[in-house]
């Protein structure tokens, strides 16, 4: 315990000497990083279009309400395309997953030596690649459309079903699959009686969880060209139809409000 | 496990969905969405056979990627969204604090828990380029806009992860605070702060990435960033200078992950 004299007195301290000054140069080094980097952004700023700003959010709130519901008709179609690529794009995300994850968990793993490392880089760069990038560039690549959204929802989500599934293979109790094995069973016969039974309520958690955060992605991959909800958003805003594009967020704002409450109820029926 | 399974007929494996008309109907509901899902989706496959081609163009692209004809774009990019992500994390952090603080149960009082909590479901449930836009429309185009986007997302996430933290905390070590005497900041301080920093402390970091990766996209929309490079790479067909982004992208986000899992550990 850090203690301080003063005087002749003993006082506590919370930290010792050397704790604190690491912590205050710490401190110090991150707030000049912070202004440096302040400084840049200030720099590249127009500033009048910044001070203005109260007038444009009153002006845009006037214009768009109410929202237009008779526009509400038009709406579906691609309502259905946003849960379609949401829902398609998860499928195929977990289908691909559960052999990457596989390969990646460390106590499944066929080859620790080069499967492992490449499954890793698999979930990494899939991972960090947004779902928007991904929408950006399958639509110079196969033209645009709802089957450019459902290979960008997959692709992105693969990197993060495939680490939560083999995060949770590793987590197993060894025991069972042990248990499993010295009955004499094959290794298709291991991971279907020791190890799926016990991954598969994170692995129906992963999915629900993932779905919902997809329904929300695939709102807006219509502004690169992929289809859903994004392509009407898209046009009402370079046409500047503020009353559509109000009714279409209050739309999203449903669509998101639902998936989340089904997303919560699944999870709590299976946990 | 009762007699009757090990009877001649054999064991079978017990099904995950116990209620037999549940489990037929969840298999006939996913078939009949299928059917409906693919049936709808129109798909114009001339186009995408078309396509083929430019997909191995851009694969073919990766070796070698060229990181030279557009580096100073390219650099340029880059450097802005890494000030982006840093403005955006440390700003959006110290704002979610309070907010964090006030949608805690056992800390704030009830008026102001509702009224952060409304504000966190509101500002979770716009994706970042739909912010995005706004704020272009807002601030005008550029970096400005960006990390507004990118700070109001992060008091959405932190936000919530610090009240649910905060929520969760051991109530003996509070009291204990409270029972010295402790004002309100103190006890702040002395009783909630030590239990919930080493967590906010990682998921800080995560955040920091988080706010990189969205960097990289609201630039398509105009809000500064690589975004803006990667869009305009995509558009000409420049796929050697934009798997050249890519790889900085994954190389960044990789580099990021590593060390935030070294700082973890350290300060655990």
């Amino acid at each position: 315990m850090p203690i301080a004299l003063r005087g002749k007195a003993k006082a506590w301290q919370r930290r010792d000497r050397r704790t604190q000054f690491a912590i205050w140069s710490l401190w110090l080094a991150g707030t000049a990083s912070f202004v440096f980097c302040c400084q840049f952004i200030a720099d590249k700023t127009i500033w009048p279009f910044v001070f203005d700003a109260p007038e444009q959010v009153a002006d845009l709130a006037v214009r768009m309400v109410p929202p237009d519901w008779t526009f509400i008709g038009v709406l579906w179609r691609p309502m259905w395309d946003t849960i379609n690529m949401a829902t398609l794009g998860t499928v195929m995300a977990i289908v691909l997953a559960v052999p990457i994850a596989y390969c990646a968990a460390r106590n499944t793993t066929p080859s620790a030596a080069v499967l492992r490392p490449i499954a890793i880089f698999v979930i990494v760069s899939t991972r960090s690649i947004n779902s928007l990038i991904w929408a950006l560039m399958l639509v110079t690549i196969i033209g645009p459309g709802v089957l450019a959204g459902i290979l960008a929802i997959g692709l992105r989500s693969i990197g993060f079903c495939a680490k939560l599934l083999y995060e949770a293979i590793e987590e197993i109790d060894e025991h069972q699959v042990e248990a499993v094995r010295a009955m004499g069973a094959s290794a298709p016969q291991v991971a279907a009686y020791g190890i799926v039974p016990q991954v598969m309520p994170a692995f129906a958690g992963i999915s629900v969880f993932r779905w919902d955060i997809n329904i929300r992605e695939s709102t807006v991959l219509g502004l690169v060209g992929a289809g859903g909800i994004g392509l009407p958003l898209n046009a009402a805003i370079t046409t500047l139809a503020w009353t559509k594009v109000s009714l279409i967020l209050l739309v999203i704002l449903a669509s998101v409000v639902v998936s989340e409450w089904i997303s919560a109820k699944v999870r709590r029926a299976i946990i | 496990m009762s007699v009757a399974a090990t009877a001649p007929g054999g064991w079978r494996k017990p099904p995950v969905i116990k209620s037999a008309a549940l489990r037929w109907a969840i298999w006939i509901g996913a078939v009949v969405y299928l059917a409906a899902a693919f049936g709808t989706t129109e798909v114009n496959w001339s186009r995408v056979w078309e396509g083929l081609p430019r997909g191995a163009r851009f694969i073919s692209a990766f070796l070698p990627p060229d990181f030279t004809t557009r580096s100073s774009e390219i650099l340029e990019g880059m450097l802005e969204s890494l000030w982006m992500t840093v403005v955006a994390t440390a700003a959006g952090i110290v704002l979610a604090v309070p907010v964090g603080l006030g949608a805690a149960r056992n800390v704030a009082p009830a008026p102001v828990y509702y009224l952060c909590r409304a504000f966190l479901a509101v500002s979770r449930s716009f994706q970042e380029i739909i912010l995005a836009i706004f704020f272009v429309k807002f601030f005008g185009f550029g970096p400005f806009a960006g990390v507004v986007t990118l700070v109001v997302a992060t008091i959405g996430f932190y936000g919530k992860l610090l009240a649910e933290d905060i929520e969760d905390v051991d109530p003996a070590q509070a009291e204990a605070v409270h029972a010295t005497g402790a004002g309100w900041l103190q006890w702040i301080n002395y009783g909630i702060q030590p239990q919930v920093m080493p967590r906010m402390l990682g998921l800080a970091l995560y955040r920091l990435d988080i706010n990189f990766r969205e960097s990289a996209v609201v630039g398509i929309v105009g809000a500064g960033g690589i975004g803006a490079t990667l869009d305009t790479a995509f558009n000409r067909y420049e796929f050697d200078s934009a798997a050249a982004i890519l790889l900085i992208i994954i190389g960044l986000v990789m580099l990021m992950e590593y060390s935030s899992g070294f700082i973890r550990r350290w300060v655990q």
